[in-house]
């Protein structure tokens, strides 16, 4: 695969480490054990678009959000996830 | 010597030089331009190997890659290839092979009395027959059928050639040089377009090296030979000859197989094959066909061979495949055959056209064809019967992205389908064009498209002038036969087999190619698949689009496992991370061991020690009385800045991190998320913004990875950068009760108790280096860690030895390092390894319930910090004298050795010198509250079951005296 990182162009796959499901992004901060949870183990395994943090390991060590369809591995978007972060109100 | 095969004249051969080769012994000759299999018709070596199962005799079938029957093994011993297609086969002066699958001399294969006994072998004859008495299974049957399983056998020996692995670029990526592939490169030369084309033969031309058509006025052959000599001298285009693209992948990528060097006596240091990953931003799929068979009875003799591959035989490699031949054909290529072998004054026995009714009801000869019987009852004598059942495209590489193919009426053949991969196209005959004229001219247009999207402006668009052969196909599969017919011949599976499939619910075509196996193996099927899915098709009574394919996956074609290991084994299976002092332990008496990548000073012999227990031992006594030290530059080391760094330390460690004051070091345990512990190590405090972290040896990746995470996805606003400094710094362990003696003879900094207690970090100089010391303490002794520029790391080594030498300094390695934690009670890997929670290592005090740190929440769950879970603590065996093994598990006294009795096993364990007895740690089921009891050690894998007391896992100074003096 080739990933199209947002400041470096395209990098091939073997680059990056793959972490899963971008909503790791989400965490519930100062939240009870059932809120933990439901983050950290319910996540939704879809055919078809997803949303999911690779980490640029033997790169810049950038941490991405890419939109890739798991059927097919189309790549239709590539944001830094700390852009991702901030557009969430994550700041702090 | 003769090669009484050898047609007299034409072939692609160079007659002048002869080339010696030996199968199964003997002696033949051949020229360049030959492929093994070329050469060993045209010297009669018409029987080459043994069937799969049945052990049948069999010969050369095809002139290609699709070869299922020539399967040899090339050269010999270590070098030796088995499997190797002898029609692929380059020849070269000295190349030895040897048939396969035989038990005695080929010609008389012991194993073929699996012929006579084919009735009880039927497809999935091993589920139905060996089934009784179920002990005979392991003893008698399983490994009977393993001796008697499998074609050829691997050396045994590590493999000594070398393989490569390389990466290519391109706008345009060609896969095959025949018609189209050729077209579509001249379309593209000149261009500016950067071009690669890849083809598996040596030869360029595709099917044009095999046929006699025209091109332009030119000889097929020789026009391909041109051109491809003419794009050679293009620097825009790269020729890749011998090279098979063998796979789609994402985005572009094509993987490879270059066989460099397979076709040369010796390789003089270069790789035999090169495995490429291809980026092309396009693709040209110029694939072509591939012949197909027809099943009648007894069809695999050897003589029975493809009516293309006969073809190629008298064309290319001028050898005639047989002195009286007979056509069997279904469609107007077939047919050409008997043209073209006229030419080359071969006699044509009879033409059986299928559309005519003509059928063949049996085949004759013992070890090669010598007669044929036709359903009239007339009896022809022949020793070659070239068959065509027609051709299919070799779709494989548009498939394997699941685009399935779609079967075509008109050519009676499963073409391409509509959802190629993205950027992938497809020219010639793998879309069905089966003309040369048509194939030229899909390949010109085809590149015009292509190099149009990608903005270059083809001129010379016209393609090349050829002729459009017929190529009308009426289908027939197979011809009635009471014998067996054989579908697939890698695989000896029949017609009957394929029925009995079918019969038994085997009904989808993925289940038949598991319960027979057809299509499996080497050729995947390429003569067999279509065939074998259409006799499917006709006992479900469905259609062949009805009954479908099995998936194409790749590779196309065997791809050696050494070409995908690359360099990647042995000593080069991963990088050797060496630490600052690797060299200078090295000279002075270390063994190493590993510790992930790394290579670390396990132990220092000295002279007179009987065996590495002397040496350690002595290391411990030493730091414990006087003074030691040890590398410890492979712990990972994490610079971390910024106006925010002191809160984000807070929330990466589960302990509290706010109010570490500057010049101070703190213990630091980290979890993960799901609350489990994962990591620990110190974090230093430089400055109000600077900060250095320790982490493990092993976790140093994965800790700074996690860290980048919090950072840019939690807490995208928190001022900190990090920076890995793990190479940056040599960093050694200095222990023992003399060792503040030695530091203060090197490092300008007051170490009096008061002015750098316990616990203290300073920036200061060694020996007019710059330096940081920390005293911090692993083995519970008056300790430090010292910390140079890594370059500076060999000399801070002897530096020491000098200046400790009337201190009794000596240097400890990772076993004394590991005896000294265990005895002080530290958790290492052993302990913290994931799976383990705070509660369980005696850390449960540590986590803050103030605040929000990664993992705090989870770490709270219930079962996680029940009181009655296992706790880390010590064991002393009762009888002092007995040793401790590490992984035995506790049982109460008394109480049966079962699952539902354990209460826990033993992590660690080392012989104690300053105790003088084996000592360890584990984890015990309400351990903390056992402590004086007496439990088992039971270790049934080394047959012990030792008493021992439960101690406090702090064996050595658990006040902690020695090292905060």
């Amino acid at each position: 695969m080739i990933i199209n990182h947002p400041l470096l162009g395209p990098r091939d796959a073997s680059e990056f480490t793959y972490l899963g499901d971008a909503s790791l992004i989400d965490r519930p901060d100062g939240g009870d054990i059932d809120a933990f949870h439901a983050y950290l183990h319910l996540r939704d395994n879809p055919a078809g678009e997803h949303r999911e943090l690779w980490y640029h390991e033997y790169g810049d060590r950038s941490w991405l959000v890419v939109t890739r369809n798991t059927l097919t591995h189309e790549i239709t978007q590539v944001e830094l996830a700390r852009d991702v972060a901030r557009a969430k109100g994550r700041s702090r | 010597m003769t090669q009484p095969f050898r047609l007299g004249t034409g072939g692609l051969i160079d007659r002048d030089r002869p080339l010696i080769f030996r199968f199964n012994g003997r002696t033949f000759q051949g020229h360049p331009g030959d492929t093994l299999a070329s050469a060993l018709l045209a010297n009669d070596q018409r029987l080459v190997g043994r069937s799969f199962k049945y052990h049948r005799p069999r010969g050369i079938f095809s002139a290609g890659s699709e070869e299922p029957n020539a399967l040899v093994t090339l050269r010999r011993g270590a070098h030796a290839n088995p499997n190797t297609r002898a029609t692929m086969a380059e020849l070269f002066d000295g190349l030895e092979a040897t048939s396969q699958n035989h038990r005695g001399p080929l010609e008389w294969d012991l194993l073929s009395v699996n012929n006579i006994l084919s009735p009880f072998l039927s497809a999935g004859f091993y589920y139905k027959t060996f089934m009784w008495p179920r002990a005979f299974w392991e003893k008698l049957y399983e490994p009977a059928i393993r001796a008697a399983a499998g074609l050829g056998r691997l050396s045994g020996e590590p493999d000594p050639d070398s393989y490569d692995h390389g990466f290519l670029h391109c706008d345009l990526l060609i896969v095959g040089a025949g018609p189209a592939g050729l077209s579509a490169a001249l379309t593209a030369a000149g261009t500016g377009a950067k071009v690669i084309l890849a083809d598996e033969d040596f030869t360029p031309g595709g099917r044009l090296a095999a046929e006699t058509h025209e091109i332009d006025g030119q000889l097929g052959s020789q026009w391909a030979a041109a051109t491809w000599a003419a794009l050679a001298e293009n620097p825009n285009i790269r020729l890749l000859p011998r090279t098979t693209v063998f796979g789609t992948y994402d985005h572009g990528i094509m993987g490879a197989l270059e066989r460099n060097t397979d076709h040369l006596a010796e390789a003089h240091g270069k790789p035999r094959q090169t495995l490429w990953r291809l980026y092309a931003k396009r693709t040209l799929l110029c694939t072509g066909a591939t012949e197909r068979s027809i099943a009648f009875a007894d069809n695999d003799r050897p003589g029975i061979m493809l009516a293309g591959a006969v073809r190629a035989y008298a064309n290319r490699y001028a050898t005639a495949p047989g002195r009286r031949v007979t056509v069997l054909t279904n469609n107007d290529d077939g047919l050409r055959t008997a043209v073209d072998l006229k030419a080359h004054g071969i006699e044509i026995a009879v033409i059986l056209d299928t559309r005519e009714g003509k059928a063949i009801a049996a085949t004759h000869g013992r070890k090669a064809l010598s007669a044929i019987t036709l359903t009239d009852g007339t009896k022809i004598e022949t020793d070659c019967l070239a068959v065509s059942g027609g051709w299919n495209p070799n779709v494989h590489l548009s498939c394997h992205h699941r685009n399935l193919p779609v079967w075509n009426e008109t050519l009676a053949a499963f073409a391409p389908g509509p959802s190629l991969p993205p950027g992938m196209y497809c020219a010639g005959s793998v879309t069905g064009a089966f003309s040369t004229a048509r194939a030229l001219a899909e390949g010109a247009s085809k590149a015009t498209e292509i190099l149009i999207d990608l903005g270059y402006a083809p001129a010379n668009t016209t393609p090349p002038k050829a002729s459009d052969e017929p190529s009308d196909i009426t289908p027939l599969w197979h011809m009635p036969s009471r014998k067996r017919a054989w579908v697939d011949l890698q695989n000896d599976v029949t017609t009957k087999d394929v029925k009995l499939s079918h019969q038994e619910g085997y009904r989808s075509v993925e289940h038949l190619k598991r319960y027979t196996t057809l299509g499996m193996a080497t050729d995947q099927g390429r003569t067999s698949n279509v065939l074998g899915l259409a006799i499917l098709a006709e006992a479900a009574g469905k259609t062949i689009p009805e009954t479908g394919t099995t998936v194409f996956r790749p590779p196309y074609t065997p791809v050696p496992i050494g070409a995908f290991a690359g360099h990647a084994r042995g000593e080069q299976f991963r990088p050797t991370r060496l630490p600052p002092s690797h060299d200078w332990a090295a000279v002075n008496g270390a063994s190493f061991t590993t510790a992930g990548q790394w290579l670390r000073a396990e132990w220092y012999a000295r002279p007179g020690e009987n065996g590495w227990r002397d040496s350690v031992d002595r290391e411990v006594t030493t730091v414990r009385k006087k003074v030691g030290f040890c590398d410890v530059s492979t712990l990972g080391k994490i610079d971390i800045q910024g106006r925010d760094a002191t809160e984000f330390i807070n929330r990466v460690y589960a302990n509290p991190f706010a109010k570490l004051a500057v010049g101070k070091v703190r213990y630091g345990l980290m979890l993960r998320e799901d609350g489990f512990a994962y990591d620990d190590g110190t974090t230093a405090r430089f400055a109000e913004t600077h900060y250095v972290m320790t982490t493990t040896t092993a976790n140093a990746g994965l800790v700074f990875r996690n860290l980048e995470f919090y950072r840019q996805c939690l807490w995208p606003n928190l001022d900190v950068h990090l920076a890995s400094v793990t190479d940056a710094w040599a960093q050694f362990s200095v222990a023992g009760p003399n060792a503040r003696d030695l530091l203060s003879r090197l490092v300008d900094l007051d170490l009096s108790n008061d002015a750098f207690p316990f616990m203290a970090c300073a920036e200061t100089t060694c020996c007019g280096v710059p330096a940081r010391l920390f005293r911090i303490s692993f083995s519970g002794e008056l300790a430090y860690e010292i910390a140079v520029p890594a370059r500076y790391g060999a000399s801070l080594a002897e530096t020491l030895v000098t200046a400790g030498k009337d201190l009794g300094i000596a240097p400890y390695g990772t076993e004394a390092l590991s005896v000294l934690r265990i005895e002080k009670g530290h958790p290492v890997g052993n302990e913290l390894n994931g799976q383990t929670t705070a509660a369980q290592l005696g850390l449960a005090r540590m986590v803050s319930q103030e605040k929000d740190a990664i993992g705090t929440t989870l770490s709270q769950r219930e079962e996680m910090i029940r009181d009655d879970d296992f706790r880390l603590v010590g064991f002393r065996p009762v009888d002092r004298g007995t040793l401790l093994n590490a992984g035995a598990h506790f049982l109460n006294t008394g109480a049966p050795a079962d699952m539902a009795h354990d209460l826990g096993w033993m992590t660690s364990v080392a012989w104690s010198p300053t105790f003088g007895c084996s000592i360890g740690l584990g984890f015990l089921k309400n351990g903390t509250n056992r402590i004086g009891d007496t439990v088992r050690a039971y270790d049934p894998v080394r047959a012990k079951d030792t008493p021992v007391e439960v101690v406090s896992p702090h064996f050595y100074d658990p006040e902690g005296a020695r090292q905060r003096g």
